[in-house]
């Protein structure tokens, strides 16, 4: 069955006999997009975390039919080496990874809730921010987040202008 | 710091540790203009200290000027790369972005024999890769005097060029063609000041990898024409495989093979969801000799029981009826890794080669391991280490490369292979749970004049792959689960560390920090324990047990800087207490105080401060990393985790019932302060993980009056 939809900015057709597969799959093993993450196939830790319609998707548990002519966008279309998003700017400024698995995700999630909440708390970020991350790196994160909030701002602000 | 070391001695110093074989090799334009110094020393060989007979390259240089160090020592997050770069642009006079570090393959690089973990990679490096890449640049610049026809003293080097009387070469143009290297003695290093990079809180070198999600680790490989496949596990602990009903799966859609082996079964399809989809139409019979038990494993891990060793031993031993002497009983539970990859490897087995792609700690192993399972030459089998999503001691073992392997042989083509959420929870090699009874007593003065710690714990370096069994039968003792077990304050006049290990029925292994988090948190949690019996602060009573030594004044200064910085106080403000703690881990002392509050039975932890002598710190700002990660794994562990047995099962099988510090559990502020007390790197990555328990614990009982002798740390 033939599945549309856009990624990263790009027009997509699959063709898949089970439509009730994760989207996660499609993306990593049919569009050879390796930057969302398996973690736990079961929602529960967030390393797969991508944006449909701008909304932060748990992809291992999101069937790829539900994808029908949504526009997804994944850490590979967040931003570039060149061009990049102010989260992952800030990521880079606060030396955020350490093993880096998880770090797509916690990006996407991020991203996501700035697009929600451009100045979020700290207790919006606890209650919002809910992804696992072994290497715990949640110290940095945190100050990462605030300093993409920044950034987002600043950026607007200068659109304003 | 430098001086001047002879070329035979050279090679001897190259070595990793006790790891035999030495070389330092290398390729331009990856043409192999290989030669160079190689050197062996094989006295002794660990077993399974798989690779680096046939060792051939250290360093490459590319056409354009770019220095590639084969790492020997595998990137986990440690930050172990970023630092390795730092110290080959100091040596070899190159800057930070002509450096590019990969992990070294059995083919083509020298891998460490025995493992990328103790927090020992820069550690065990520091002097050899110095050593090597200042021998590497002074190669270079020979060639670079014959090619410019200028007398070598004359020539300097600096950002991957050559230059001396108005002339310049680069690297790469002055190794181009070189067949034949003249290997110098082993020049001396410079100075400490001189160094531009080591030192200095670079960025990490794998920072826009990891930002932009670019396909780095072991899950992210791929193989032409690569199959996908699935294993069966057992659910309950001791089950063993008898056999299985393959008609259904094998209908599936896309399913290749299932392919059943004496005590695995296994299912090779198309895509991973069909693999997925087609395993759960198997139908498996598993024998269940028996349903192990939460008391079971209890009774096992209990001191007095198994086999007795004493760790350390002063004085005379107290006798737990005479007044005075205090016991107090502390236990920790089995912890998972929980690291966010889960366990893989893609696998192509073709004639009588392998080649394996895996996030692994221990290259040579999983070498040696694949290439005994299938009846292979070693130099048949091809390890290619990938960058790896968490190790903490996981990837120690690796026996699903050799299931991979199977399944490639089996099917023809390349497969990749991982586990499922609930397999990585079931089948850990777990951090065993403890038992610890500690026993004290103070003098007329209120000073400890005898302290105690007895502990039981399943296996930690007992039957790994990588440590020999003999050396258990000298020692006696799990060299793992000793870790931090002894007793640091040397003024106390009667000590022991009595030691008792028994093996469990799951696998019990190496889990970030080994004994040091459980050992340290009942240590330290009975020494406050004891400062309040005698009603001092219990910093100062700790200071007052510490002798002058050299060991004693480093332990000492992490103490006394932590005070300060912390601004410690045993008072109770605004129901808000500190908490202290120290430990001496792989000769790297720790202090740390941590800021708690306790509402409505939920313990919080608001700020840490962390005091760790690491000597030099040579990416000192990953070294904070190090200590902040350590220090918020140390709170998950300590005060959310646990696997318990249920029905026969090890249980939780999904994070979030495996309950792990998330984001809101981690503490606002976190201050580190590095101490240098000595010459050298230190091992940085467990050590932070020591105090943070007892620190925890010790501020709670501030608060509360309340002991807590249990981990996870529960109030109520």
């Amino acid at each position: 069955m033939k599945i549309s939809f856009t990624i990263n900015g790009a027009a997509q057709t699959i063709d898949i006999e089970d439509t009730n597969t994760p989207l996660l799959w499609v993306v990593r093993d049919m569009l050879d997009l390796k930057g969302t993450k398996f973690g736990c196939g079961k929602s529960a830790c967030g390393a797969c975390t991508l944006h449909v319609d701008g909304q932060a998707i748990r992809s291992c548990s999101y069937a790829v039919k539900f994808a029908e002519g949504k526009n997804i966008t994944t850490i590979e279309g967040l931003g570039t080496s060149e061009k990049p998003h102010p989260v992952q700017q800030a990521w880079i400024e606060e030396i955020v990874p350490q093993c880096g698995y998880c770090q797509p995700g916690f990006m996407m999630a991020t991203a996501a809730l700035l697009n929600e909440n451009p100045n979020p708390t700290d207790d919006d970020i606890d209650k919002n921010i809910i992804n696992i991350c072994r290497c715990a790196t949640y110290y940095r994160m945190r100050k990462a987040i605030h300093r993409a909030a920044e950034l987002t701002n600043k950026n607007t602000n200068a659109q304003k202008l | 710091m430098s001086k001047k070391i002879s070329r035979r001695k050279f090679l001897v110093r190259g070595g990793l540790g006790t790891i035999g074989v030495v070389a330092l090799g290398t390729y331009v334009f990856r043409n192999p203009l290989r030669r160079a110094m190689f050197g062996m020393i094989d006295s002794f060989v660990p077993p399974y200290s798989g690779s680096g007979t046939e060792a051939n390259l250290w360093f490459e240089i590319t056409k354009n000027n770019t220095v590639i160090l084969h790492s020997p020592k595998v990137e986990m997050g440690q930050g172990t790369f970023t630092s390795l770069a730092q110290i080959v642009a100091d040596e070899f006079d190159v800057s930070m972005n002509q450096v590019q570090v990969i992990g070294a393959a059995t083919e083509t690089g020298i891998v460490d024999g025995m493992s990328t973990g103790g927090s020992l990679s820069v550690a065990q490096l520091w002097q050899p890769l110095r050593e090597m890449a200042a021998t590497m640049r002074e190669m270079i610049k020979n060639e670079a005097a014959k090619k410019l026809s200028i007398d070598v003293s004359s020539l300097s080097t600096k950002d991957g060029v050559i230059s001396g009387s108005g002339k310049s070469i680069t690297y790469a143009k002055a190794a181009e063609g070189v067949t034949k290297w003249d290997v110098p003695d082993t020049p001396a290093l410079k100075p400490m000041k001189d160094y531009k990079f080591i030192g200095k809180p670079i960025p990490r070198i794998d920072l826009n990898a990891k930002v932009f999600g670019e396909p780095i680790f072991g899950m992210d490989a791929e193989m032409p024409d690569m199959l996908h496949a699935v294993i069966v596990r057992p659910e309950h602990v001791g089950a063993k495989y008898k056999g299985a009903n393959i008609d259904e799966a094998e209908k599936m859609p896309g399913v290749v093979k299932v392919i059943q082996m004496d005590n695995w079964v296994g299912i090779v399809a198309k895509t991973y969801p069909e693999a997925l989809a087609a395993k759960f139409k198997l139908k498996v019979d598993w024998d269940v000799p028996r349903k192990w038990t939460e008391e079971d494993i209890r009774e096992i891990i209990s001191v007095g029981n198994g086999n007795e060793m004493i760790v350390q031993k002063g004085g005379s031993s107290l006798d737990p009826e005479e007044e005075g002497v205090e016991t107090v009983e502390f236990k920790s539970p089995i912890g998972a890794h929980a690291q966010m990859e889960p366990n893989g490897a893609v696998a192509h087995v073709k004639d009588n080669k392998a080649t394996i792609i895996i996030s692994t700690q221990v290259i040579g192993v999983t070498q040696k391991q694949v290439a005994d399972a299938l009846g292979f030459e070693l130099e048949n089998v091809n390890v290619i280490p990938t960058y790896l999503g968490g190790g903490f001691g996981r990837r120690l073992n690796t026996s699903h490369a050799i299931e991979a392997a199977q399944l490639s042989k089996e099917v023809g083509k390349p497969v990749k292979y991982f586990f499922t959420r609930k397999e990585e929870f079931q089948h850990d090699m777990f951090r065993p749970p403890t038992h610890h009874i500690m026993r004290g007593k103070l003098d007329e003065n209120g000073l400890l004049e005898g302290l105690e710690h007895h502990f039981a714990s399943g296996n930690v370096a007992i039957g790994s792959v990588i440590m020999p069994d003999m050396l258990h039968g000298i020692l006696n003792a799990d060299v793992g689960a000793i870790r931090g077990g002894s007793i640091q304050y040397s003024k106390v006049p009667n000590i022991r560390a009595v030691q008792w290990h028994n093996p469990l029925p799951f696998a019990t292994s190496w889990w970030r920090s080994l004994g040091l988090l459980a050992n340290t948190f009942a240590i330290e949690s009975f020494v406050d324990e004891m400062a309040i019996k005698a009603a001092k602060n219990p910093a100062e009573f700790r200071l007052a047990l510490i002798d002058d030594n050299e060991d004693g004044k480093r332990l000492k200064a992490v103490i006394k800087t932590a005070i300060d910085k912390a601004g410690y106080t045993d008072e109770v403000t605004n129901g808000r207490a500190m908490g202290f703690a120290a430990s001496t881990d792989a000769g790297a002392p720790c202090a740390q105080v941590v800021e708690v509050s306790v509402i409505d039975n939920q313990v919080r932890v608001h700020k840490v401060t962390c005091v760790l002598d690491c000597g030099v710190a040579v990416n000192p700002d990953q070294v904070k990393a190090q200590c902040e990660g350590a220090i918020i794994m140390g709170i998950s562990a300590s005060m959310h985790e646990k696997m318990t047995l249920k029905d026969g099962q090890l249980y939780p099988t999904i994070y979030g019932p495996y309950d792990m510090a998330l984001m809101k559990h981690s503490p606002r502020e976190i201050d580190v302060h590095l101490i240098q007390g000595a010459d050298v790197p230190l091992p940085v990555g467990e050590p932070p993980l020591g105090p943070i328990g007892a620190a925890v614990a010790n501020a709670v009982r501030r608060i509360t009056g309340k002991r807590l002798t249990e981990l996870p740390l529960k109030m109520g």
